[in-house]
């Protein structure tokens, strides 16, 4: 672990990997030091802002101590799926299987929220199944709301219609970030997910 | 009820107040107010609860009609044609009318009262980079101001400093990624006079100048930035994040600009020179 200057109101605290950074926050946020205002998990950092010392914050960030397994710990939600989406036979070819396989293996994976990002409510997933996928060589100018995606290790869905370069493999009608909810985010840093198959829609 | 419309916004009026800030886990950006402390100004001075939404304008321009009698001031950039630091009636009917600034960018416009259309996520902030919150202010929009008050402040007049006119320093340290760099990228950085591009917003100033020396290759993994942060792109030259900055940045952070500095940078305009100063 290593702390980094993020100018006089942050730390950025830089880990070995994904699993980590996840530990490390689910710590960090379960015994928040005081004056913290923020902690913005990433795929190799945690940036911590406070509004207090930030001589008093670098202390109590080198006495947390990541938690282990903190991917299968989070509390769970299940996201109906339609797998229709227009990159599905593209990413069956890249992983050298059928577009059924795909959806057994994107259904079969237990994911978890690593970090948010992108745009309001958008959450990073991973899984234990090695994804490896490409983003698409030109983004797309428009993804629609709702549309369940993958990129690298990571899958993801759209809160919102935007630009995006992941590959598309289906669409849910669970609205994944909506201000006027409570909460308005669905995925936060350490929700486990699972897609369920949800037929033709 | 209080109000007043909207007849012209100028370059860009938003809606703002402290922002959303202890959400960005959840991918929401802070936003609020670019410049804090014009911003808080305006609120005291009208005897405005801290948090009050108030208006800020960017490059002037704009005109309201005091649909009520209210009771407003006016803080950062000066606009001519208009008080300025100081409480100020607006009988009903009467117009405001903001001119050009004569140094800086940003005003604020504060009413008794605060602006009373619904939050967000527990702000009333315009963020233009998520799209979170009301919409920029358009022609013929009338504003709702609402009752929470305290008492008036006793002031006249705040005597506050315009914001800089001719070069701009602000005082930086080092960031989580200046070892990105070369020695001879960093001195360049502290030592060269930038140029405030027109191609600023509220998300980020961006700076003309030579270019950093790199001091490796390769991709940052994205990780979390707060307002000043300053990036630097392949372009090689820094932008510097804002209010509505993105929570996480996939550039290397070669350096922070100093939170007392974070409104100067608010305030400098496309073209002026800024320096940046190691401290």
């Amino acid at each position: 672990m290593r702390l980094l200057p993020s100018g006089d109101r942050a730390l950025l605290v830089e880990l070995d990997d994904l699993d980590e950074v996840l530990g490390y926050y689910t710590a960090l946020t379960a015994d928040p030091p005081a004056d913290v205002v923020d902690v913005v998990p990433a795929a190799r950092t945690v940036l911590v802002t406070t509004s207090g010392s930030l001589d008093v914050l670098s202390r109590a960030l080198r006495a947390v101590t990541p938690i282990a397994g903190a991917q299968t710990s989070g509390d769970l939600i299940e996201i109906p799926v339609v797998y229709d989406g227009e990159d599905l036979p593209d990413v069956a070819q890249l992983l050298g299987c059928t577009a059924a396989e795909v959806v057994a293996r994107h259904t079969g994976d237990e994911w978890t929220v690593a970090f948010c990002g992108f745009a309001p409510g958008f959450g990073y997933l991973t899984s234990a199944g090695s994804w490896d996928i490409p983003r698409r060589e030109s983004p797309r100018t428009k993804v629609p709301t709702g549309a369940v995606a993958l990129a690298g290790e990571f899958s993801g869905v759209y809160p919102r219609e935007s630009p995006g370069g992941w590959q598309l493999i289906g669409r849910t009608s669970v609205r994944i970030f909506d201000s006027s909810r409570e909460p308005a985010a669905l995925f936060h840093p350490g929700r486990r997910v699972r897609f369920v198959d949800a037929g033709r829609g | 009820m209080s109000s007043l419309t909207v007849l012209e916004p100028g370059p860009l009026a938003t809606i703002q107040d402290r922002g959303r800030s202890g959400q960005a886990a959840l991918g929401v950006p802070a936003s609020g107010a670019c410049d804090r402390s014009a911003y808080a100004l305006a609120n005291r001075l009208v005897g405005n609860p801290d948090g009050a939404a108030a208006i800020e304008v960017t490059y002037g321009g704009l005109v309201v009609h005091a649909d009520t009698d209210l009771v407003i001031a006016i803080t950062g950039a000066p606009c001519t044609g208009v008080p300025l630091n100081a409480p100020t009636t607006l009988r009903a009917g009467q117009v405001l009318r903001l001119g050009a600034p004569s140094s800086g960018l940003r005003t604020y416009v504060a009413v008794r009262g605060g602006i009373d259309v619904p939050a967000v996520l527990g702000s009333r902030s315009t963020d233009l980079l998520s799209g979170l919150g009301p919409a920029p202010l358009v022609a013929n929009q009338t504003l709702p101001v609402g009752s929470s008050v305290e008492p008036m402040p006793g002031v006249d007049l705040a005597p506050v400093a315009h914001p800089a006119d001719g070069t701009v320093v602000l005082r930086v340290t080092p960031g989580p990624r200046r070892d990105w760099f070369t020695d001879a990228g960093w001195a360049s950085l502290v030592s060269q006079l930038y140029q405030v591009s027109s191609n600023s917003n509220r998300v980020g100033v961006r700076l003309d100048g030579e270019p950093l020396e790199r001091a490796c290759t390769g991709e940052l993994a994205s990780e979390g930035m707060t307002s000043g942060a300053i990036q630097i792109p392949p372009s090689g030259t820094p932008v510097i994040f804002l209010a509505d900055h993105p929570v996480t940045g996939g550039y290397p952070v070669i350096a922070y600009i100093a939170s007392a500095d974070l409104d100067a940078c608010a305030q400098v305009r496309p073209g002026q020179p800024v320096r940046l100063l190691s401290s």
